[in-house]
This record gives structure tokens, C-alpha cells and sequence, in this order.
């Protein structure tokens, strides 16, 4: 009886651990492939042509400007270039043609019942317009095109991380350029680690040093608190509050502008940095308080001289993971930060951010589709960051047990 | 205790395939959403028999979901694209594309402006970026602010294609992810201007009218201009499926494109189809 109820329990011990091994390595195993998949995605992006698929760009074969860039075309359709010659060409009005324009040229008869004759008139409209841009199905493209198919250049790596126009629903010509986002990006959280860690560290030391056990009971829940809003409350609150208040103080014409996601970002991450460098400042051995104080140092030279030089290295891990929860944050910062894809060049301009792009934009974006890789590009540039940070925290972390022993 | 829970957990596992047998998936786009669960809810309570599940998501992720078969209704605020249509095709799945209501689009600017109408041609200037002061289109001295939905949306396309024939958003437009957002902040941003659903004026923003015919008339943003058609910023609203779910699905189509459908769409704030 008993041996067999030994059994069992050796039996039960081995399926636990079993399943603990499952389990970690269901995990590993998951965040690999979700870093693969990540990768495979937005790697494919470099490659594609940005322009619809089955779609060319196509000149009367007379026209000699052939090497037009993205910008230049998408200039063209918006007309804002009018002339062949403002892109070195010669000297003819431009005239933009899209598929949908057909009805403009030519009759339905001339066109036939089930638009058989569509390639032929095509043709006709490209050989007669000499300043003719036409944006068209290519398999409305007869065998001997009296056009010519403008060269469109692949989506490069250097081309998205310097480009600064970002219309990545653009007809005839996607323009992706991502550097107004990663600019934003770093903008925003520079300004809320700015605001958040001067009086993150102030809090953490009144909590850690000066406050008595009391107010430290009271506050230390209250501010835990603060981690558990969820981060749409912040957003709204920031919508509602923070917004308004930052247009009238700086008398702005829009409230939405980097400093008021800056400010949201801020109360964010206040939890995460008081409870790691409180964390950290506790460390402190109170024999080595009590040292200095016996030596005739005061409290403010005691907190400035030994307890912080002593968890320093602390007090930067919580300053690196408060930076890595700013550059991950979502959906406050899209709500409050308007979402312009500009330059910027000020903390009271909108800006727009790599997270809140993604977010914002992903649900629309056709599977597969051009859009939807460059989304995923964008997301491996966050991931980069994101794992720059880490390594980080890990590397001074490890710093700290070295100086430790 | 234990045989109790099992028997508990096999009920409701055996309930919830019963229930996904006459159930009908619909998945697509937002704009859509709050009419198409009312649709649900009043089509359910008529055929208790029938179970349908709507989920949002966007214009994309139904059209996505019906190519991968995860939906059997993709809805749409904007017709399937070129390249959807193509995967479409080479998946072997032939479409039926069904209009099923329409929304019109109100310009709205913040109540204490004194601009009161716009023409098709000055609104393509302030959202290209060519007209940046609300003195230029006869308001007061103020900077415009224009609100835009995001890229992606399909709100953005149609009102690129409808008002700025076709030229690109410039870069400064306020993107917001939410219609609802716009409202918000055209709401509290004096010299702001936003376009948004019908449906969601209210009485912190008020609507434009706005000419399409270079100022000759002007058409305020009302449900009878819009129903019969005068109001110019108007936009199909689309329900896709499989050619061969049609039969299955014929029933619930004719419910919601008939009278007591349309009634429904009328409800929420979009625009009825023109009854026959």
C-alpha cells in the first residue's frame, strides 16, 4: 500500500515537471516565431514595387523623362507638377490619365459592350497625347504599345528609413518613408522621460528615505494603482484634459501636438520608475545610512552622497524599462498626439508615432498587400528598439552584480 | 463533484455546435458595425433558429477574413480593390457584391465659427494643404486645422476619391483613429474642420453645407437631401459573399435590403436605400 502510494506520487511529480517543460518550451517556442513571422513580413517588403500589383505607369514614347521619382509622380497626380519640363523633360502640359478617366475620351460604343476595346483605345489616347502620364491595368497593354512603361523603382531599406512622406494608400505610387514616425517616436518619449524622471526619482527617495512607514503604506498602493488604468483611460483623460490645457496654455491653434503625449506617457510610466528605483534605493544596507549619519553627514547629504551613488546602477534599469513601456505605448498616445506623419521640429506640433501608425492602421490594410508589409517593417523597427532597450537593462543589470561582488 | 463539471462542460460544448449550425458569420468593416448589429439582434429575434455573430475590424479584415474563408459576409465601407478581387480569383471564390445602405459624410468646423458653407473646391484646397487660414474662405483671421480619419480607413479613401479628386492628403492633416475622436477634438479645437459620418453630429460641432457646383447651391447635410440624392458627399455601403453561400444567405439579404431593414438603417443614422 504505501510503496504503491509512493509510486503515484513519483508518478504525479514526473507529469508536473513534464508539463513545466511543455510549457516553456510552448513559450520560447511561440516568441520565436512570432519574431520569425514578424521579420518574414516586413523583410518581403523590400522587393515589391510600390505600386498596385497588375498596374503600370506608362509615357508616350516620345516623352524623355523616364526616371521619375516616387515623389515626382505622386507631384504629377496631385498636380503640383503641370509640366514635363519641372522633372527635366520637355517642355509639354502634363496630362494625368486613370482608368476611371475613360469615360471622359471615349463613348461607351466607342469603348465596346464588355470594354473588348478598352486596350485599343488606350493605345489610340497614348499615342495621340504626347504629355500623357496614364496610370493602367497592364493587361489592358496591346502588343505593340505605342507608349513606353515607366521604370518602377523596388522599395529599398534606405529609401523607407530617409523617406519623409508617408501615404502609404497613395495611387498611382505608395510613398513610404518612415522617418517622420521614428522621429516622432523619439520625440514623444524623450519629452515624457524628460517630465517622468526627475519626479519619478523625487517620489521614489520621499518614499524610500524620508516618508515614515505610514504615508508609505498609503502611497505605495496609490501608485501601483496608476499601473492598473488601462491605457485607453489615459488616452481618453488626455483627450478630454491634457489636450485642451496644453492648446490654451501655449495658446496653440490644435492641442494635439507632442508635449500633451509627452505628459500622458509621463503619468504613465511614473509607476513603472518609482517602484523599480524605490525598489532599488532600498537595497541600501542601513548600516551604510547609519554610517554616514554617525560620520555628522545630514540626511539630504546622506540620500545624495551614499544611498544613491549605491543603487545607481538600480535606478537605471527602472529609468531603461520606463523608456521601453514609453516606445511600446499604443493607444494613449495615438488618441493625443494627432497623428500628422510630419518633420518635427517642435514638442507643439502634432507628430506621429511607429505604435499608433500600426495600430491605427492595420485593420484596413489589405492582407499581404504593400501596406500591410510596411506596417510589419515598421513593427521590426520597434522590435529593434524595443530589444535595444533590453539588452540594456540586461547588460546593466549584470553590471550591478559585478559591482556587487 | 467532478462528473458533475464534466457533464457541464460536454452540454455546452454540444450547445455551442448545435448553435454554429444555422449561424451566420459577419466580419469587416467599423463603419458599419452598429448598423449591422442591430441588423443581428432584430434579425435573431424574427429566427430564433439563427445565430449571428458580428465582429468590426475594418473594411480589410473582412474582405481578408471572406478570402480565407473565416467569414461567410465581409461588409465594406468602400468596393473591393483590384488586388482583393485578384486573391479572390485566384482562391477560385466567386463574389456577390450587394449594396446595402448609404452613409453620407458631414463637414463639420467648431460651433463658433462663422464659416456656414463650402464649396467641393475649397475644401480640396484646405485638406491639400493650399488653403491654411479660415480668412481665405470669408471666416475670421485663424489657422484651419483639418482632421482627417486614418489612411487606412474607408472613410479616408471615399473622401479623397469624392472631394479631393483623388490628390493625396497633406502631410499636416490631423490623422485620428476614431470618428468619434474627430468630433471630440474639431468640438474643442476652434479653427478645426473634420468630416464624419452622419450619424455622429452632435451638438458640440455643426455641419457645412457644402456646393458641388462651384457655389451655385449650397446643400445642407440633412437625411431627406440625402435620401433623395442631392446631397452630394454620399457613399455606398457594401456586403460581400461567396457566390455559393447565396442561397443560405438569401433570406437574411432580403430581409435587410426590404422595408423593415431599411427602417433599421434609417435608426441608426445611415442613409436608406431609395425604395423602389
Amino acid at each position: 500500500m504505501k510503496r504503491r502510494r509512493s509510486l503515484v506520487r513519483r508518478l504525479i511529480e514526473k507529469i508536473i515537471e513534464g508539463a513545466l517543460t511543455i510549457s516553456s518550451t510552448v513559450t520560447s517556442l511561440a516568441v520565436l516565431l512570432i519574431v520569425i513571422f514578424l521579420f518574414k513580413e516586413g523583410f518581403s517588403l523590400f522587393g515589391d514595387k510600390p505600386i498596385e500589383k497588375d498596374f503600370v505607369l506608362a509615357v508616350s514614347k516620345y516623352n524623355n523623362s523616364v526616371d521619375l521619382t516616387s515623389r515626382q509622380i505622386k507631384d504629377i497626380f496631385d498636380k503640383k507638377i503641370v509640366n514635363w519640363k519641372e522633372v527635366g523633360g520637355f517642355d509639354r502640359a502634363i496630362t494625368v490619365f486613370t482608368i476611371n478617366d475613360i469615360g471622359a475620351y471615349f463613348t461607351d460604343a466607342e469603348l465596346g459592350d464588355n470594354l473588348e476595346n478598352l486596350p485599343l483605345r488606350i493605345n489610340q489616347l497614348v499615342a495621340k497625347d504626347t504629355g500623357i502620364i496614364a496610370y493602367i491595368p497592364a493587361k489592358n497593354i496591346v502588343k505593340d504599345f505605342s507608349g513606353k512603361k515607366l521604370k518602377i523603382d523596388n522599395v529599398t531599406l534606405g529609401g523607407f528609413l530617409s523617406g519623409k512622406e508617408w501615404f502609404p494608400t497613395a495611387q498611382p505610387i505608395a510613398q513610404l518613408g518612415v522617418l517622420p514616425m521614428i522621429l516622432g517616436t523619439l520625440l514623444v518619449c524623450i519629452g515624457a522621460i524628460l517630465l517622468a524622471l526627475p519626479l519619478g526619482l523625487a517620489t521614489a527617495i520621499y518614499m524610500s528615505e524620508v516618508a515614515n512607514q505610514r504615508v508609505r503604506n498609503i502611497l505605495k498602493p496609490v501608485i501601483e494603482l496608476l499601473a492598473g488604468i488601462p491605457s485607453v483611460v489615459y488616452g481618453f483623460f488626455g483627450l478630454v484634459i491634457i489636450v485642451p490645457l496644453v492648446q490654451h496654455t501655449f495658446n496653440l491653434p490644435v492641442g494635439e501636438t507632442a508635449l500633451a503625449g509627452s505628459i500622458v506617457l509621463a503619468i504613465m510610466v511614473l509607476p513603472t520608475i518609482i517602484t523599480i528605483s524605490e525598489d532599488a534605493l532600498r537595497t541600501t544596507p542601513n548600516a551604510m545610512r547609519e554610517a554616514s549619519l554617525a560620520l555628522g553627514a545630514t540626511k539630504l547629504q546622506t540620500i545624495i552622497r551614499v544611498v544613491i551613488p549605491h543603487s545607481l546602477l538600480g535606478l537605471t534599469a527602472a529609468v531603461i524599462l520606463g523608456v521601453g513601456r514609453v516606445f511600446g505605448e499604443t493607444m494613449a498616445v495615438l488618441m493625443v498626439t494627432g497623428n500628422a506623419a510630419v518633420m518635427p521640429h517642435s514638442f507643439l506640433q502634432p507628430i506621429r508615432t511607429i505604435t499608433a501608425t500600426i495600430a491605427a492602421e492595420l485593420g484596413e490594410a489589405p492582407q499581404g498587400g504593400l501596406h500591410y508589409k510596411a506596417l510589419f517593417a515598421l513593427g521590426c523597427i520597434l522590435f529593434v528598439i524595443t530589444l535595444i532597450t533590453n539588452l540594456l537593462v540586461e547588460w546593466v543589470s549584470s553590471k550591478r552584480k559585478v559591482a556587487k561582488n | 463533484m467532478k462528473k458533475k463539471l464534466l457533464i457541464l462542460v460536454i452540454a455546452v460544448v454540444t450547445m455551442s455546435f448545435t448553435f454554429l449550425a444555422g449561424s451566420i458569420k459577419i466580419k469587416g468593416s467599423d463603419t458599419l458595425l452598429p448598423l449591422v448589429q442591430k441588423w443581428a439582434e432584430a434579425y435573431m429575434k424574427l429566427n430564433p433558429t439563427t445565430s449571428i455573430s458580428v465582429t468590426g475590424g475594418g473594411s480589410g479584415v473582412g474582405i481578408a477574413a471572406l478570402i480565407d474563408g473565416s467569414t461567410d459576409i465581409a461588409t465594406a465601407s468602400r468596393q473591393i480593390k483590384m488586388d482583393e478581387k485578384l486573391k479572390l480569383q485566384e482562391a477560385g471564390k466567386a463574389y456577390v457584391e450587394t449594396i446595402v445602405a448609404y452613409d453620407a459624410l458631414s463637414v463639420i468646423v467648431n460651433p463658433e465659427n462663422t464659416v456656414k458653407k463650402l464649396t467641393r473646391e475649397q475644401l480640396e484646397d484646405i485638406y491639400t494643404g493650399k488653403t491654411t487660414n479660415w480668412k481665405d474662405v470669408g471666416g475670421p483671421d485663424l489657422q484651419i486645422v483639418a482632421y482627417s480619419r486614418e489612411s487606412s480607413s474607408g472613410t479616408y479613401d471615399f473622401f479623397k476619391e469624392h472631394v479631393l479628386k483623388g490628390k493625396n492628403f497633406s502631410s499636416t492633416c490631423l490623422m485620428m483613429a476614431a470618428t468619434a475622436s474627430i468630433v471630440q477634438s474639431v468640438g474643442q479645437t476652434k479653427g478645426a474642420i473634420g468630416y464624419v459620418g452622419m450619424a455622429y453630429v452632435n451638438s458640440t460641432v455643426s455641419d457645412l453645407s457644402v456646393s458641388y457646383d462651384k457655389g451655385v447651391t449650397y446643400i445642407a447635410p440633412t437625411m431627406a437631401n440625402a435620401i433623395n440624392k442631392t446631397y452630394p458627399i454620399i457613399r455606398p455601403l457594401y456586403f460581400y459573399y461567396l457566390k455559393t453561400l447565396a442561397a443560405t444567405l438569401k433570406p437574411a439579404m432580403t430581409w435587410v435590403l426590404g422595408a423593415d431593414g431599411q427602417k433599421i438603417v434609417k435608426e441608426v443614422g445611415y442613409v436608406p436605400l431609395a425604395t423602389k
